[in-house]
């Protein structure tokens, strides 16, 4: 018996073709990096609970040509995800309405963006503060 | 169809995914600037920032436990959220399978870093 093939029109690279689609699909890959990023700090936990000999040694494998090169990545990555976790915030949560009027857009992306500055200023500040 | 309607277990995953997103939008580039380059490199903060004793302390205080509880589980969730269905805009078919291997690995690294912290005590 003859199986019916009918036409399935090739999806590969479907998201090349459009600048839309290619933006979507490199927010969504820095999750891959977070991941990683989660992984690194996981790793590090382990060797803390390890004892002392072993969190120096993870730190000294921080120092490595690949270690920095993956962090450069990752902060690139993952800052790049912050700006689009809040671009995207005023479609991915419910309308707010300030005084009768829905809250435009890019209040929401700049009100996020400012307290992921915020956010970043103080732990900096605080980590230095418990480094002196 | 008069049966009732099968509760979805997709607002966990998303809550989970939503709340790891944010986290990771507000910390994450800073935590990996602390963590990854400015302390192997030496840049602005003192090199002992992250000596033994210092993030054993911060690790053995609750504020810190849950810090780093939360910044390890919920970056892994959100994560695994989001790859899991990227899987199907790359043509990867998506079963079963794929969710149990996303999500489940980042069950196990929750448990393992649940463990390791509390193993760290108090």
């Amino acid at each position: 018996m003859n199986k019916r093939r009918p036409y399935v029109r090739p999806m590969d690279g479907w998201w090349r073709k459009n600048p839309y689609f290619v933006e979507y699909m490199i927010h969504e890959a820095t999750a891959l990096f977070v991941a990683a990023y989660a992984a690194v700090l996981l790793i590090g936990l382990l060797r803390l609970a390890q004892g002392e000999a072993a969190w120096t040694a993870w730190l000294a494998t921080l120092q490595g040509g690949w270690a920095i090169l993956f962090h450069l990545l990752a902060l690139v990555a993952i800052s790049y995800h912050t700006y689009t976790w809040f671009k995207i915030m005023p479609r991915t949560m419910p309308p707010v309405i300030v005084g009768g009027k829905k809250l435009a857009g890019w209040v929401i992306t700049a009100g996020g963006l400012a307290a992921a500055a915020a956010a970043s200023l103080a732990l900096l500040a605080l980590v230095w503060g418990m480094a002196r | 169809m008069k049966r009732p309607l099968k509760r979805s277990n997709a607002p966990i995953f998303w809550a989970l995914f939503g709340a790891g997103g944010m986290l990771s939008a507000l910390f994450g580039p800073m935590l990996v600037f602390i963590t990854g380059l400015a302390i192997p490199l030496g840049l602005l903060l003192p090199a002992d920032t992250l000596s033994y004793s210092r993030v054993l302390a911060f690790v053995q205080h609750w504020i810190g436990k849950g810090f780093v509880f939360a910044v390890i589980a919920l970056f892994l969730w959100h994560a695994a959220h989001r790859i899991f269905h990227s899987l199907h805009d790359i043509g990867i078919h998506a079963g079963v399978g794929a969710k149990l291997l996303c999500y489940g690995l980042a069950l196990v690294g929750t448990v393992i870093a649940g463990y390791t912290l509390l193993a760290i005590g108090f």
